[in-house]
């Protein structure tokens, strides 16, 4: 996702999920936003929470949590959506909480052990660790599929 | 707006927009003149845009088509001057020659290479015409605007016989900008008897404050002609507006013009490029123009098409900003949506002044949007002559008489609309002409007329536009439609469809009934790409069709594609919003009004009719079945096809405009879900498409013959 030299830093935004905390690449973030209620969008993935207003444009948001298979809770006015920017098109992710910029190397981040062929880790990319808790920097694009990803 | 690099390029384009113009009105002359109208002035424009072709491509050099227009010309010319008859057979050649011209200009506008022998056959063909008369063959240099001219003077001792007229002819700035050629002019003034021309070099300033762009030079021109000054102001018309022109009748001749040493000087002349002055802000000086009255005598009897005669004044503008505008409306509509939810909220009373405010805001916001969805309309003319051109083509590709009938061709529809309806419309035409109608031989035996027609009209009828294809052909051979349908797997073996089960069968992706596989249609990709696209328009399309009589497709679409009148409604918390036109009423339901058909499936009685009750909670997935239905709201819906459907819901909030919001694929988007809006909450509401929700619940087996692959899509 970023091809940035090793020396060169980049900045990741962590974030609580199902209590387990998370990191994205801050430049695909495109804001942070209050929770909204979500329109649901019938017989989509379970994952997909629904549609909000964007100031006038649709945002499909994703439960982070359903879709990474972590257990849910009731979302409440806590809820913070992530908005991101992939492949050109904006996506809502529904997390716990943000909690940290933090400025990172590629000295410091780690390939996840091969645990197994789980589809669902492979959307770990990295692992980091920072004041010894263990960070997990998501892979956007495994995330938040192409629609032609879904067909296959 | 940004692009002002080379004025030359935005002078071509305009050539091109005047060109597309121009062939519209030589297609619709061509049409009438076909349709058996013997009005000198269709066969004048016919040939008024033919020649503006050609003058507009000499100057840019196209010499092509120069070549072929001025061909085109000539032997239109003929027909003018009533020397030849334009009988069914010369208006063939002149159909295919205004297809072959409007090829060229396409060609040259995007730059592709022509095939110099592409047009033979049509110059052949059009020679024909001319008999012996051998033209003598043009370049395109004949019209270059630096071309040396060669006035052809009759002899100055003419006598005096014919009235004599002074014409003072200075070209305006814009005169040059449209393409026009002063040296065309006097050259045409020239044929009409016997002129002397006078240049007036007195304007023209020091070679260093000389603007290129600008006419410097004015003409003074004697002309000794036996004709009325009307027809003086006619070899002027195309520069209308665009000069100062003077026409004096000299009833005396005293002026004794010594002006023949003087007309080198025109040849000589550096010919202002045509090209929009960026700098020389010297407006054309039109203190009151004598406007020459157009045509008067010609275009005031019969019934001439009167948008070729009416001057409309007419702006120009970039889609994009348009398309802002749109988006504004769109937004202001919200907006008020919203002031007029907080208002509510905020308690006042009805008929204070900021609620009756919000009512004239309201009532303007509609006008408003009503008026900028106006700009983005244009009529389906365009697109039903493009229609008429694949007909010809593709009824001399299968050897069938066929002959197109248009209908309603003013109707207005969004331009996106027209623009995304020209492809399914093509092949809705090739399929009437090749498999909807007959062969001739067959036609015969049928006792029926050789010649096929082939209907198309469009029509608005409650808030949506109707258009219909329809032939006069066999029908639809239901027995053979089934026996494919079958052998190709798309329905079971011991299906038994109804008629109109098996007609929708051709929507099927994968089917062709064409026995043999002809080069025209019929490649398997068919009717079913067709409803795709009509769809991803918002509309539907249907089909009916009669044994012996004919087929008939009817799509309907929505007049616009941003904003739609909506019934807002709850299910299960949700909000959401189906078109107004096709709600019929609501019902409250009574405990004797709901029937079961079968466990699951419900009727309900209205009137004495049974209606399918569909329960939109259930279907959406929002909610289990009701405990009771009794006392349940009910929306009678019913669609262009006479289908009718019940819908259950859980209350009725409002009737209002609502802004559509598209929803790709990345929104996992259901059928039955069209597209979003924005309330006046700030809360998306999904608007869905009552036919879409039926055809995914309802008995039509075909229907759901065709959704696991569409789920495979989705899921």
């Amino acid at each position: 996702m970023n091809d940035q030299p090793k020396t060169q830093g980049f900045e990741l935004l962590t974030f609580r999920v199902a209590d387990q905390e998370y990191s994205l690449d801050i430049m695909s973030v495109r804001e942070i936003r209050g929770w909204t209620r979500t329109t649901p969008m019938p017989h989509a993935p379970e994952f997909m929470r629904g549609v909000i207003n964007l100031r006038g444009t649709v945002l499909p948001v994703m439960d982070l949590a359903r879709r990474l298979n972590l257990p849910t809770r009731e979302t409440s006015d806590r809820n913070v959506i992530i908005v991101v920017k992939i492949n050109g098109t904006l996506t809502g992710l529904l997390v716990d909480a943000v909690s940290d910029i933090v400025a990172m190397t590629e000295d410091d981040l780690q390939p996840p052990p091969e645990l197994s062929s789980d589809p669902h880790m492979s959307v770990v990319r990295a692992l980091t660790v920072i004041d010894d808790r263990m960070i997990r920097v998501l892979d956007l694009s495994a995330v938040v599929p192409a629609t032609a990803d879904e067909a296959a | 707006m940004n692009d002002t690099n080379d004025p030359m390029a935005e002078i071509r384009a305009s050539f091109f927009i005047e060109c597309e113009e121009l062939l519209e009105a030589l297609q619709d002359g061509l049409q009438q003149m076909d349709d058996g109208s013997d009005d000198p002035e269709t066969i004048n424009i016919v040939f008024r845009a033919v020649h503006s072709i050609k003058g507009g491509a000499g100057a840019f050099g196209l010499e092509d088509l120069v070549r072929f227009a001025h061909r085109y010309e000539t032997v239109l010319d003929e027909v003018r001057s009533g020397k030849l008859t334009a009988d069914a057979e010369a208006m063939k050649v002149f159909f295919q020659a205004a297809d072959h011209l409007s090829d060229l200009v396409r060609m040259c506008r995007d730059g592709q290479d022509i095939d110099p022998n592409g047009g033979d056959n049509l110059i052949a063909a059009l020679n024909a015409f001319l008999g012996d008369t051998e033209e003598e063959e043009v370049t395109a240099e004949d019209f270059q605007p630096l071309g040396v001219m060669t006035l052809d003077l009759p002899d100055l001792d003419a006598p005096a016989t014919p009235p004599e007229y002074e014409i003072l002819f200075k070209p305006g700035q814009e005169l040059f900008t449209t393409g026009n050629e002063p040296q065309t002019l006097l050259r045409n003034l020239a044929a009409l008897g016997t002129a002397q021309v006078r240049c007036d070099r007195g304007d023209l300033p020091d070679l260093s404050s000389l603007a290129p762009e600008t006419p410097y030079f004015s003409w003074n021109i004697t002309l000794q002609a036996e004709v009325m000054e009307d027809e003086i102001r006619e070899v002027f018309e195309f520069v209308d507006g665009l000069c100062e022109l003077t026409i004096t009748r000299l009833d005396d001749d005293t002026e004794s013009p010594s002006a023949l040493p003087d007309l080198p000087a025109v040849a000589e002349e550096p010919e202002p490029e045509p090209t929009p002055a960026a700098a020389s802000v010297e407006l054309a000086p039109e203190p009151a123009p004598p406007k020459p009255v157009a045509k008067p005598e010609s275009s005031s009897d019969a019934a001439p098409p009167a948008k070729a005669a009416g001057p409309k004044s007419v702006v120009r503008v970039d889609l994009e900003r348009i398309e802002r505008l749109v988006n504004l409306v769109g937004e202001l509509v919200i907006n008020q949506a919203m002031l007029a939810q907080s208002l509510d909220q905020a308690g006042l009373s009805p008929h204070s002044d900021a609620m009756n405010g919000l009512e004239e805001f309201q009532r303007l916001t509609r006008d408003i949007q009503d008026s900028v969805m106006m700009i983005r309309a244009q009529p389906v003319k365009s697109l039903f002559q493009r229609m008429s051109r694949i007909v010809r083509e593709a009824s001399a590709a299968v050897k069938k008489d066929v002959r197109l009938i248009t209908e309603g061709e003013a109707t207005e529809v969004d331009k996106t609309v027209i623009e995304r309806l020209a492809d399914p419309l093509t092949h809705m035409i090739r399929n009437a002409v090749d498999h909807g109608l007959e062969s001739t031989a067959d036609r015969k035996e049928a006792g029926k007329e050789t010649t096929g027609h082939v209907r198309l009209s469009a029509a608005h009828r409650s808030g949506r536009v109707i258009i219909e294809v329809s032939d006069d052909g066999g029908g639809i051979n239901r027995d053979k439609v089934l026996g494919i349908a079958k052998s190709k797997g798309l329905v079971p073996q011991d299906a038994s469809l109804t008629d109109g089960e098996i007609d929708n069968l051709l929507f099927l992706p994968g089917f062709s009934t064409a026995s043999q596989v002809s080069d025209l249609s019929g490649r398997g990709v068919g009717m079913d790409v067709v409803k795709t696209s009509i769809q991803q328009l918002g509309g539907r399309i249907a089909i009916t069709s009669e044994r012996g009589k004919g087929t008939t497709f009817s799509i309907s679409l929505p007049l616009t594609l941003a904003v739609l009148d909506g019934m807002v409604v709850n299910v299960a918390g949700e909000t959401l919003v189906l078109p107004l036109n096709v709600v019929e009423e609501t019902l409250s339901l009574g405990p004797e009004d709901v029937q079961m058909l079968r466990p699951g499936h419900n009727v309900v009685r209205v009137r004495g009719g049974f209606v399918p009750l569909y329960d939109l909670g259930i279907m959406l997935g929002y909610r289990g079945a009701r405990d009771t239905l009794a006392g349940a709201i009910v929306l009678l819906i019913s669609l262009e096809d006479g289908t009718r459907a019940a819908l259950v819901i859980d209350g009725i909030q409002d009737q209002r405009q609502v802004v559509i919001k598209g929803l790709d694929d990345s929104f996992y988007r259901a059928p039955g879900i069209a597209a979003a809006t924005i309330l006046g909450d700030g809360q998306i509401a999904l608007i869905l498409d009552p036919a879409d929700i039926i055809a995914a619940a309802g008995p039509m087996r075909h229907a759901e013959l065709a959704r696991p692959e569409r789920k495979a899509v989705n899921e």
